[in-house]
């Protein structure tokens, strides 16, 4: 009984909320990666492009609310996802015609378009504090727990509870769908393999037929649907502010580059990498030890490996010991 | 002359409307602003020796900042003998493992090249050193902190002169950045601006939770100045006397001794204040001064030319025979340690330590505009580019409600666009500045004032 207490436990503090963070930087990662294999650059506008992506789903919520549209039990914000996904991809457009393509054309060293992709990141924020403000937002609403822990305790009879937050569920549903059908479009259609093809050889791929307008075209918008869901549902499970999301951009480059960058497969696991080793190196284990060692060895300290403050911190160790041993990443990079 | 004609415009706009500044705001505004300007100047005066002329990306401007902050703390604050005595021998115990740990390693990597387990060895040192560290620490430090939190619960430093640290500050910087490029340098340049950006953000997390250290984000306040306090000014005979004189026209015209007395007393506020800004200008000036000389010595010496040498083909320079490796080395920790000195100026400039406030918004990204839009490569540019950023950079707000008032006057006051638009303005500064990178990037690549080769 005290194993599956100490079980439980893990599960509540540790996997699930890992779980769910993993998801939204593995979205995020994925989108840096693409960037980064197709157009060739470190995109710094990255936190601040999913924050715009979600602006446009709070701003869409807080109307359809207003007119008494929702969507049951699930949140509304799920409903705003294709308006947002479009205001995205026409806003990603757009800079790319005015800023980015230019350089492209040029055939500009990589960190020309970064720094130039640092104007984008400014120009960005300006926008999404001019139309919503800096301030934090909740736009949360249906139903908020689909497990709460007192349902849990009477059901099982168990000491410790499990809380499933509908958000996480709805995080890892979600990241499970958009990634597996963007791993198809990828692996299994012609313009899929065509990307593939532009970001392994661009030289070749142009020989061969492909145009660079369509792979670039179909790029920004693959970027555009994973940066939009990907900031809704880390807005949605914790709460949208411009400044968090702009933060994140440092553990989502994390996750890109320990999974290689420009392999979204290794984006994609980077993500929960970074995740796991956060939660699971801040989580105080005194409550867990309690239950699975003998009363005589019962640990009186918090058994904390590092303080939680320290959360940033150990995502970006974790970079610096791979840049330093598998600078490839772990999963090696640069193909998509 | 005529080579100089440009850097000569450009200043004198920039000294035109500090000085426009001071008509219509005030002086003790634009010489704070021109203060900010000056350590912006150092910052990029760093990032361009690191950019500029050897093309390397250091995203950890900010790290360094922090460290030259630190130093201020570290050696100008008074020491807190009690914090000393209730877990200074506990974290001098750490210190001595930390030394321990790393010297042994060096012995093990060095000595025992060939040793099969060496992976092995060297991480349970790690571990079992970190367990350590860890068990001696926490009661040093939870002893520590709990001394008068509200004011001190911290080491504090050593109570030497401020200026001092400012050399302090350079050399944390530097031995940092040593440590930073021995690791990093090896890195394709994208990979470098994102490690750098985030191993600045892991100094600053340990600079912001180590309470004992300086603080944390409890702030330490008051430090030390090498300028006089107003407060010391305003009842200093000479001081007064000048005001007087200098004022004398103006007072002349007042006939009651006590009004006299009243304007006299406000003027000496007043002039306090600018008197104490001019001060800390003098000595930015003069650091600004320095560097500027030497860094353009370096520039046109042999090894300014190595380095660009270097930077504009690396292979080729490795084939004739350049240290291509330890240059880089070297000129890292040299920029580096020029951003810990601006760092610490800053520190001193406030007069507050507040590890919260360091963002990679305002001490990485926008020193990087200030670089690229003043001009990579040439010093007189990236100062130029300081001084242009940080002047937008703060009167970005006031210009950009004028411009909205402009534009909306015809809408009554109540207009809910108007107001959004007026609550908003601070924020109009990222988009000017974010405009600005991108408008030089396209059409100006080289910045305002573009790199000049002199041929010898």
């Amino acid at each position: 009984m005290d194993f599956l207490n100490a079980i439980i436990l893990l599960l509540n503090f540790t996997v699930l909320p890992a779980l769910t963070y993993g998801s939204q930087l593995a979205l995020g990662a994925i989108f840096v990666t693409l960037i980064y294999g197709v157009l060739r650059f470190a995109n710094f506008a990255t936190g601040d492009m999913m924050s715009f992506g979600t602006m446009f789903a709070v701003i869409l919520t807080y109307y359809f609310q207003s007119i008494g549209i929702n969507f049951g039990i699930l949140p509304t914000a799920l409903l705003t996802i294709p308006f947002a996904v479009f205001m995205m991809i026409f806003y990603m457009l757009t800079i790319d015609k005015f800023v980015f393509s230019y350089y492209r054309v040029k055939k500009s060293p990589p960190v020309q378009l970064a720094m130039v992709s640092v104007g984008v990141m400014f120009v960005t924020q300006a926008i999404i504090r001019i139309i919503i403000g800096p301030s934090d937002r909740r736009f949360l609403d249906g139903e908020k727990f689909i497990l709460k822990a007192t349902e849990f305790k009477e059901i099982t009879g168990l000491n410790e509870g499990l809380t499933i937050k509908s958000t996480q569920i709805i995080t890892i549903l979600v990241t499970i769908l958009v990634v597996s059908i963007m791993f198809w479009f990828l692996n299994k259609t012609k313009t899929g393999t065509s990307m593939r093809a532009y970001s392994d050889n661009e030289d070749l791929a142009l020989l061969s037929g492909i145009d660079p307008k369509k792979v670039v075209l179909i790029t920004w918008i693959i970027a555009g649907i994973l940066a939009t869901i990907g900031g809704i549902l880390y807005g949605l499970d914790k709460s949208y502010r411009p400044f968090v999301y702009f933060n994140n951009m440092l553990p989502i480059f994390a996750a890109a580059i320990v999974g290689g960058i420009g392999n979204p497969y290794g984006a994609f696991l980077g993500g929960y990498v970074i995740a796991f080793a956060e939660i699971f190196l801040t989580y105080a284990y005194k409550k867990f030890f309690m239950y699975i060692l003998p009363e005589s060895l019962e640990p009186t300290s918090l058994v904390q490996l590092l303080s939680t403050d320290y959360k940033f911190a150990i995502s970006f160790s974790i970079l610096v010991v791979v840049l330093l041993f598998r600078p490839s990443g772990i999963f090696e990079g640069k193909k998509i | 002359m005529k080579q100089y004609y440009n850097v000569i415009t450009a200043y004198s706009i920039m000294l035109f409307l500090i000085i426009l500044v001071g008509i219509f705001q005030s002086w003790s505004i634009a010489l704070s602003i021109l203060n900010y300007c000056l350590i912006s100047a150092v910052m990029t005066i760093g990032a361009n020796l690191q950019w500029g002329y050897a093309g390397l990306i250091n995203f950890g401007i900010m790290g360094y900042t922090a460290l030259g902050g630190l130093a201020v703390v570290l050696i100008s604050v008074a020491p807190v003998p009690e914090a000393w005595s209730a877990g200074g021998l506990g974290l001098i115990i750490c210190l001595l493992i930390i030394v321990l740990m790393v010297l042994s390693i060096k012995f093990l990597s060095s000595k025992f090249k060939k040793l099969k387990n060496k992976t092995f060895v060297i991480s349970s040192i790690i571990i079992i050193g970190i367990i350590l560290i860890r068990f001696i620490s926490a009661t040093a430090i939870e002893n520590i902190e709990s001394i008068d939190p509200a004011k001190t619960g911290f080491l504090g430093g050593l109570g030497l002169p401020v200026l001092l640290s400012w050399i302090v500050g350079g050399l944390f910087a530097a031995g940092v950045a040593f440590v930073i490029g021995k690791i990093a340098l090896g890195l394709r340049a994208d990979y470098l601006a994102i490690a750098t950006l985030l191993i600045a953000e892991i100094i600053v997390s340990i600079i912001k939770h180590e309470d004992w250290l300086a603080r944390g984000v409890k702030n330490v306040i008051g430090l030390k100045r090498p300028a006089p306090y107003e407060i010391d000014l305003q009842n200093t005979e000479w001081f007064i006397n000048l005001v007087e004189k200098f004022n004398s026209t103006k007072l002349d015209f007042i006939n009651s001794i006590s009004e006299r007395q009243e304007i006299l007393s406000q003027l000496v506020i007043d002039a306090s204040s600018v008197y104490v800004k001019l001060c800390f200008t003098v000595l930015f000036l003069i650091v600004v001064a320095i560097l500027l000389v030497l860094t353009q010595r370096a520039l046109y010496s042999p090894w300014g030319r190595k380095m660009r040498a270097i930077r504009d083909n690396e292979i080729s320079a490795g084939a004739m025979g350049k240290n291509v490796v330890k240059e880089h080395l070297l000129i890292f920790v040299l920029g580096s340690a020029i951003v810990g000195l601006a760092g610490a100026m800053m520190v001193t400039n406030d007069g507050l330590f507040t590890p919260g406030s360091y963002r990679p918004m305002r001490y990485t990204f926008v020193i990087w505009v200030m670089v690229i839009i003043g001009g990579t490569g040439n010093n007189f540019g990236a100062i130029l580019g300081g001084f242009v950023v940080w002047f937008l950079w703060v009167q970005a707000a006031p210009i950009s409600l004028f411009l909205i008032s402009l534009f909306t006057s015809h809408l009554p006051e109540t207009n809910e666009l108007k107001i959004h638009l007026i609550n908003s303005a601070p924020y109009f500064r990222f988009l000017i500045i974010g405009i600005g990178l991108l408008i030089i990037m396209r059409y100006r690549p080289q910045g305002i004032l573009p790199e000049k080769i002199v041929k010898q």
